[in-house]
């Protein structure tokens, strides 16, 4: 008896410590969810840019604009793949940082589930932003997330072997077959894009189909049918090779990089690369349209920031608070030369294309760009999917374009 | 002393019930004894629990939670509200009568079967082969479990390099050999992508094929073949008679583990095709996850999962039939 006796006195303190844990733990929590009118002074953060520079420019970014707001921030960077996951288990276990990163197409997703706050309840100015910007980060509605700056994509092209081929940069889809039959000898192809079973390959498709007036939500039509046309004519005739089917955006980057494509389908978060090797000149134009008159219209990339539904009305503010300062013009302007992006706001582009003559085209797309959210919003993942599966079953000789289309979009 | 008397019958009791043990005869036990015995059981119930937590909590949970999950509405928004609607088997007809169900599962089989079979054959190849006793055999042992200690993403990131059909090196290899002219687009061909998954799959299962028919083989007694030889039987006849029948124990197990292991793969196919080119290499288990985590539809993802689970269910019964089996001979 004695013995057991002696024994249960640290078991006792092991159980009074186990249940102890909770409660502490929960004490910390608890202090988190203060009275309103106790002074916010520390923010946390959450985003993708787990890579330099961009985790340094966004970084410095972040820390700017806490000191400006008098709060310490505490930033958590998380690979890009797993943010969504990460996000919904926060969501469900309630600990869901103050501020957080979302990739546009992910905003109405997010944003359904209740997890965010209308930036509006803080009286955020939406003020200036491009149309497309507003539209990614808009649900039913209400402003939940804006983007400091945005991408897309466009034409880049190899100047020393068009001129070498005498090809201009081309303009209409017909002067891109022949650019592309012209310049695709030997090991060289003419371009490279990106057709893989991902949302990339919807991606780099939507230029295209959009520019010729196809419409997400309904994919058996005339006009998708022949911007599949144009791609699979692209690929039957060898123009594009058909490891298309397979590459990513940086394999397509890559091939242009080696002069493996004379001409490329991808956006200005290659140019670092592309720079980093002087002997290689390259222009960029917008993306070829049907005829001539048309409007080459693009898709909107890039990032946005929300504030998250997290209880404490007076952290949420602040949160708030450092949504808009990294919108200020400024900050836009400052992460938009450092990142090779261009900024959200319109009222910005001329200042910005003119100080950056290699983002001009980008930034002149910018103008007109469209959310893939924008129609659909959570119910884009699904046909996004269809949309690939179609570009596949055609690329591959599967079915003829009319066919993958009314296929996939019946599924 | 008192261990040995003791349980016989505590066992009795734990089999037939108190009253069976306890004969009209036998005198009721002391009270010290009956407080043994409980003490006994006790302890035994404290070496069970360890594992009992353990099982429930990471497989038992996520199995029931997976099932749950497979009859309800749960989506994106559940994660925060905590409200998935009950649809009942809704989730198992979206997912059974889609189009691409069929194509998964003729793949599922397609990849498995061809897995197994390149994986077995090439492996219980190399295992006789190593049995031989030459210079650098422990060492050229032990290079092919390479490609099972890699990580697989590296693994297929470099089978996506290698198979590449521009630039890829066994596009170049050929084609320095004067086989082809131009390259063959192993990935990117519907016929072809399949078979070239299938192949890099082959290549990551040798390793657990080898060593485990390798252990099998070292187990065979050597007076055996001794025996054999004086009555003529050698080299195939050996195998036929001695190696093969010796080895089937083994052989059961290492093709069963292999079928669970082939079913579930995922990370390859998502590294080299993504499940493309045209779903020509899309399984039941990247399909789940394409359900799950691109689309968000939760609720599918895990209706598909558990139809392989339930696939993989009827392969493990088949294993501890033939382990107990091979217990009992």
């Amino acid at each position: 008896m004695k013995s057991a006796q002696r024994t249960s006195r640290p078991l006792a303190l092991a159980v009074a410590a186990l249940v102890g844990l909770p409660l502490a733990i929960s004490g910390c929590g608890s202090s988190t969810a203060a009275s309103p009118s106790e002074a916010v002074t520390e923010l946390s953060v959450m985003d993708y840019y787990n890579n330099e520079p961009d985790k340094s420019f966004i970084g410095d970014a972040l820390t700017k604009c806490g000191t400006q707001l008098g709060v310490t921030v505490k930033r958590e960077t998380v690979p890009g793949k797993s943010l969504i996951s990460k996000v919904l288990q926060q969501s469900s276990s309630k600990t869901l940082p103050d501020v957080l990163m979302l990739d546009n197409p992910d905003l109405q997703q997010i944003a359904a589930t209740g997890a965010l706050a209308p930036l509006a309840d803080f009286k955020v100015s939406t003020e200036n932003f491009a149309e497309g910007v507003l539209s990614a980060g808009t649900y039913k509605d209400k402003v939940y997330g804006l983007a400091p700056t945005v991408n897309t994509i466009a034409l880049f092209y190899n100047k020393d072997i068009l001129a070498k081929a005498g090809v201009t940069p081309p303009t209409t889809w017909e002067e891109l077959k022949a650019a592309s039959a012209k310049l695709t000898a030997g090991d060289q192809y003419g371009l490279a894009f990106n057709a893989n079973p991902t949302y990339e390959g919807t991606w780099q498709f939507l230029p295209v189909m959009w520019s010729n007036g196809g419409d997400e939500k309904k994919i058996d039509t005339k006009e998708t049918e022949q911007a599949l046309q144009l791609w699979t004519d692209l690929v039957k005739s060898g123009s594009v090779s058909s490891s298309a089917l397979n590459w990513t955006q940086a394999d397509v980057k890559d091939q242009f990089l080696t002069g493996k494509a004379a001409m490329m389908v991808n956006g200005p978060w290659q140019i670092p690369a592309l720079d980093k090797q002087p002997t290689l000149q390259y222009g960029v134009v917008k993306i070829p349209v049907r005829e001539a008159g048309q409007t080459s219209v693009a898709p909107l990339g890039g990032e946005v920031w929300t504030v998250p539904q997290t209880g404490n009305k007076a952290r949420q503010a602040k949160a708030a608070e450092m949504v808009a300062c990294l919108n200020s013009d400024e900050n836009q302007l400052a992460m938009a030369t450092a990142r090779n992006t261009i900024p959200s706001k319109t009222t910005l582009s001329d200042k910005f294309a003119s100080d950056n003559p290699k983002l001009a085209t980008f930034t002149e797309l910018i103008k007109t760009a469209r959310a893939r959210t924008g129609q659909l919003g959570e119910e884009w993942p699904a046909q996004a999917t269809k949309i690939y599966t179609a570009i596949q079953t055609s690329l591959t000789g599967n079915a003829s374009p009319a066919d993958a289309l009314k296929q996939a979009q019946g599924q | 002393m008192s261990l040995t008397t003791d349980l016989p019958h505590s066992k009795g009791q734990a089999a037939g019930g108190a009253v069976k043990s306890h004969g009209p005869g036998t005198e009721t036990p002391a009270p010290r004894r009956r407080t043994r015995q409980r003490r006994e059981r006790i302890f035994q119930w404290l070496f069970l629990v360890p594992a009992v937590v353990y099982m429930t909590l990471f497989f038992g949970y996520p199995v029931v939670k997976n099932v749950v999950m497979s009859f309800q509405e749960y989506t994106t928004s559940t994660f925060f509200t905590g409200e998935a609607p009950w649809v009942g088997f809704t989730n198992y007809v979206t997912v059974l009568s889609s189009s691409l169900f069929s194509t998964s599962l003729l793949n599922t089989v397609l990849f498995t079967m061809g897995s197994i079979v390149g994986q077995f054959v090439i492996g219980l190849a190399l295992a006789i082969f190593f049995q031989r006793k030459f210079p650098l055999n422990g060492i050229l042992r032990s290079l092919l479990l390479l490609p099972w200690l890699l990580p697989l993403i590296v693994s297929s990131a470099v089978w996506r390099w290698i198979l590449d059909k521009d630039s890829g090196a066994l596009n170049r290899f050929l084609g320095d050999l004067g086989i082809i002219d131009t390259g063959i687009p192993w990935l990117t061909s519907t016929s072809l992508a399949l078979i070239a998954v299938v192949g890099v799959n082959i290549w990551i299962g040798i390793p657990f094929n080898l060593t485990i028919l390798y252990g099998g083989l070292q187990e065979i007694p050597d007076e055996l073949y001794e025996a054999g030889s004086l009555d003529g039987a050698t080299g195939w006849k050996a195998f036929r008679h001695i190696t093969w029948p010796m080895l089937r124990p083994v052989v059961s197990v290492v093709l069963v583990l292999g079928v669970v292991y082939t079913l579930k793969v995922l990370d390859i196919i998502l590294g080299l095709t993504n499940g493309g080119p045209a779903n020509s290499t899309q399984t039941i288990a990247t399909q789940s996850y394409n359900l799950s985590f691109h689309e968000f539809k939760f609720g599918e993802g895990a209706a598909l999962g558990n139809v392989l689970v339930i696939i993989s269910l009827v392969f493990a019964v088949l294993y501890l039939r033939a382990s107990r089996r091979a217990v009992d001979e």
